[in-house]
């Protein structure tokens, strides 16, 4: 208040006051930029005022007192560039390019603000960020920007003002936000990797059978079909548990290429095994032979996220608990309608026989890809 | 499958940080549609002046005259709106000096105005004691020293200061200066009636000067308890000129003297400056106005939005809000105690007594009570609490 007294003495022309305008307030500048970092990608929102952008860059074309959206969207482009160009992201020391999105419009205590969305990219997984803010810092020294920086379901806030315009934010997620999120992608990587689901699948086929004399047929006991099923999930699991955890640990470490083919042979393998049974009494072992070739697949994965060294094993068993969510909720699926189908026509020959060799065919494409390095398929 | 879950993250986090700042991000429907007024039309004569001087000071950054002619203008015109971003374009026109130890006195003042405007008193004060010593003829380096120390309470000080302003300016701001301190320092009745003679007999003093010695008096019979003489001292100062601490200090007038309906119709075009839409609101919630919620909303998110900021500067007003609109004594009490640290006026006094009183928590309230009682502070409303809380 008082600064109204203090400047008494120099108000020369006392004008009328200003006419009534909506109930908007008055205040100094602020932007609200809020970013969100996953790993290398950042997304971002920055409400910068109109009455602001207009005093920097001029937006009122016409001269009129008003901002339209017309006169907003004409200088979109200068906009996005006055403003990016006044931002700068760098994670561990390289720089991470931001670029426009798209140009909204919003509300806030006192008038409408550009909502200006963007994205960037960084080289490599972020975890720690150096922002440089310098957005009418030139034209108006009280200007604020306010930070809201979202990572790993860890919020954190930060002022850049002319006197702290560099700041270095460190992406410290939650703990048990982090694990839920290795937790999500390891869910997600079993139900997209299609040639785990597919190596699962085959092996778990002939569990609601039985082979007699050359011939399959419905298995009548209950208690056998899980004993199947569980032999062949547990062994499955604990092998490629086992690669996963020293392949993580940098204990064993095999080349990419090698582990792709691999695992699309393991994929034929258990298909042909279906249709040519070497191995019947022992299916859990082939499915632990080669589950230890999946999990240093799981493992080249779990690196391209980008593992925090700090809680690595908080990521291992995350990722691996994800992986076995997934995979349990296919057997779960898998299963019950296999048993009411396992009597039919269209199980045993169809979905069995016929299904075998089309999975076998798909993985020696796989398994070709992947040696030669060349795309035939869509997954 | 990486998009599609950031996607979903993001679209998550939109929403959280929307409803944080209150406001979902949309796509205008036509062209035409109107987003935003500016205050001041381009074609304005105020407007078009500020832009020609910013032109020509962005030619010669460097011309202290023109730096300072443009960064003066700046306040006034911030003033005259309520608009604190003038004060940050008048400090863009000081860039040049900003940080400079020893600007030229010019300078000086300015900044000094600029930090006292943020509550960096202490910033203030020792830019004038450094200004007085380089400029000791210039009266608006003591008048504005006068003024932050009387803020502070620093009543000896301020007094001292308004001294020289008896031969270095007119009798009547000398004389507004001088009695505005020493009516909070035991002489309240000498003081009015000291300033009521001398306000008669300068009748060719300027506007802004009449309107400084009007309002002052207005708050000299505030304190008496004259509601008689305040209420035609008001009126003739915004017939001067309405100005927002004038209209501010009347609306507070009415409320004491329980006539909100006055009040509303004083501020209902005001809502822009959250000190007026302040006590607009709380007029509106003494009289069951269905407008009062509304503003009530607009207040709480002005401060949330300051808060977000880190300015403290609203501390007093927003310790007002908590006790008279919000109801949280407690809350109120922790502002105002926050706030009386950095400055000393009877209204911050009130509020942290008011506010005390409400949360029950007498002992925060002594440090105050004993303060006023040193300095011989007149004032009827503060001597009610005083009495009321008890020794």
């Amino acid at each position: 208040m008082k600064r109204f007294v203090l400047l008494f003495l120099w108000a020369i022309a006392l004008v009328g006051i200003v006419p009534a305008l909506p109930a908007t307030a008055h205040k100094p500048s602020d932007s609200y930029l809020s970013m969100n970092i996953e790993r290398a990608h950042i997304g971002g929102q920055w409400d910068i005022a109109l009455r602001d952008l207009d005093y920097g860059i001029g937006l009122d074309d016409n001269d009129d007192g008003a901002i339209t959206w017309g006169e907003l969207r004409a200088r979109r482009r200068a906009i996005e560039a006055y403003a990016l160009s006044r931002l700068q992201v760098r994670a561990d020391g390289k720089a991470c390019p931001l670029q426009p999105v798209n140009l909204l419009v919003d509300n806030h205590t006192d008038g409408t603000y550009a909502v200006l969305r963007f994205a960037g990219n960084c080289p490599r997984p972020v975890t720690a960020v150096e922002l440089k803010y310098q957005l009418f810092f030139d034209l108006d020294p009280q200007h604020r920007g306010l930070l809201n920086l979202r990572t790993g379901g860890q919020t954190q806030t930060a002022i850049f003002s002319p006197a702290q315009a560099s700041q270095r934010l460190t992406l410290t997620s939650h703990p048990i936000a982090q694990f839920l999120d290795f937790v999500r992608e390891g869910v997600w990587h079993i139900w997209l990797g299609y040639d785990h689901i597919l190596f699962l699948l085959t092996l778990l086929l002939p569990a609601v059978l039985t082979r007699k004399g050359g011939h399959w047929q419905g298995a009548s006991s209950l208690r056998q079909i899980f004993a199947n099923v569980l032999k062949v999930v547990t062994a499955f699991t604990l092998a490629h548990s086992l690669t996963l955890s020293l392949a993580t640990l940098g204990v064993v470490q095999l080349p990419s290429r090698l582990v792709e083919s691999a695992i699309a042979i393991s994929v034929v393998f258990a298909a042909l095994n279906n249709l040519y049974p070497l191995v019947q009494r022992r299916r859990w072992l082939i499915a632990f032979c080669f589950g230890l070739i999946h999990g240093f697949g799981f493992a080249g994965v779990l690196a391209d996220l980008g593992l925090p060294r700090a809680a690595l094993l908080l990521a291992l068993v995350g990722f691996n608990l994800g992986v076995e969510a997934g995979q349990m909720a296919i057997v779960a699926a898998f299963l019950p309608v296999a048993f009411v189908l396992r009597d039919s026509w269209l199980y045993r020959r169809l979905t069995f026989a016929g299904g075998s060799a089309l999975i076998a065919a798909i993985a020696c494409i796989w398994f070709a890809e992947r040696l030669f390095d060349f795309k035939v398929l869509a997954f | 499958m990486r998009p599609l879950f950031a996607g979903v993250v993001w679209w998550f986090i939109g929403l959280v940080w929307a409803g944080a700042v209150q406001a979902t991000p949309y796509l205008p429907a036509s062209d035409n549609q109107v987003l935003e007024r500016l205050r001041t039309r381009p074609a304005d004569p105020a407007a078009r002046e500020l832009r020609a001087l910013r032109n020509r000071l962005a030619q010669k950054p460097r011309d202290l005259q023109l730096a300072t002619g443009l960064a003066k203008r700046y306040i006034e015109q911030g003033r005259l709106e309520a608009d604190p971003r003038y004060n940050g374009y008048a400090q863009a026109a000081l860039a040049p000096w900003w940080n400079a130890p020893h600007p030229q006195p010019p300078v000086l003042v300015l900044r000094a105005t600029l930090r006292q405007s943020n509550h960096d008193f202490d910033g203030a004060v020792a830019d004038l004691e450094q200004a007085r010593k380089v400029a000791p003829a210039d009266p608006q380096v003591w008048v504005t020293l006068a003024l932050v120390r009387q803020v502070r309470g620093e009543y000896a000080e301020a007094k001292r200061d308004c001294l020289p302003l008896l031969h270095l300016s007119t009798e009547l701001v000398a004389i507004t200066c001088l009695g505005s301190v020493a009516s909070l320092n035991g002489q309240a009745a000498e003081s009015f009636a000291l300033l009521e003679r001398v306000l008669a007999r300068s009748s060719t003093a300027s506007a802004a000067e009449k309107l400084w010695a009007q309002t002052v008096l207005a708050e000299m019979a505030v304190r008496l308890r004259h509601p008689g003489l305040a209420a035609p001292l008001f009126k003739r100062a915004l017939a001067t000129g309405p100005d927002s601490y004038l209209l501010a200090a009347y609306a507070d007038f009415l409320l004491d003297e329980n006539r909100p309906q006055e009040a509303i119709a004083l501020l209902k075009d005001h809502t822009r400056v959250d000190a007026l839409l302040l006590r607009l609101a709380i007029a509106e919630a003494a009289v069951g106005a269905p407008e009062a919620a509304n503003h009530r909303q607009a207040l709480a998110a002005r401060f949330a939005a300051a808060r977000l900021r880190g300015d403290t500067v609203h501390r007093r007003e927003e310790a007002r809000f908590a006790l008279e609109l919000e109801r949280q004594p407690a809350q109120a009490l922790a502002l105002a105690l926050a706030n009386w640290q950095v400055q000393r006026e009877p209204a911050d006094a009130r509020v942290l007594l008011a506010a005390a009183l409400a949360a029950q928590d007498r002992e925060a309230a002594r440090p105050v009570q004993a303060w006023l009682r040193r300095n011989h502070l007149e004032d009827a409303r503060l001597a009610a609490l005083d009495r009321q809380l008890g020794r």
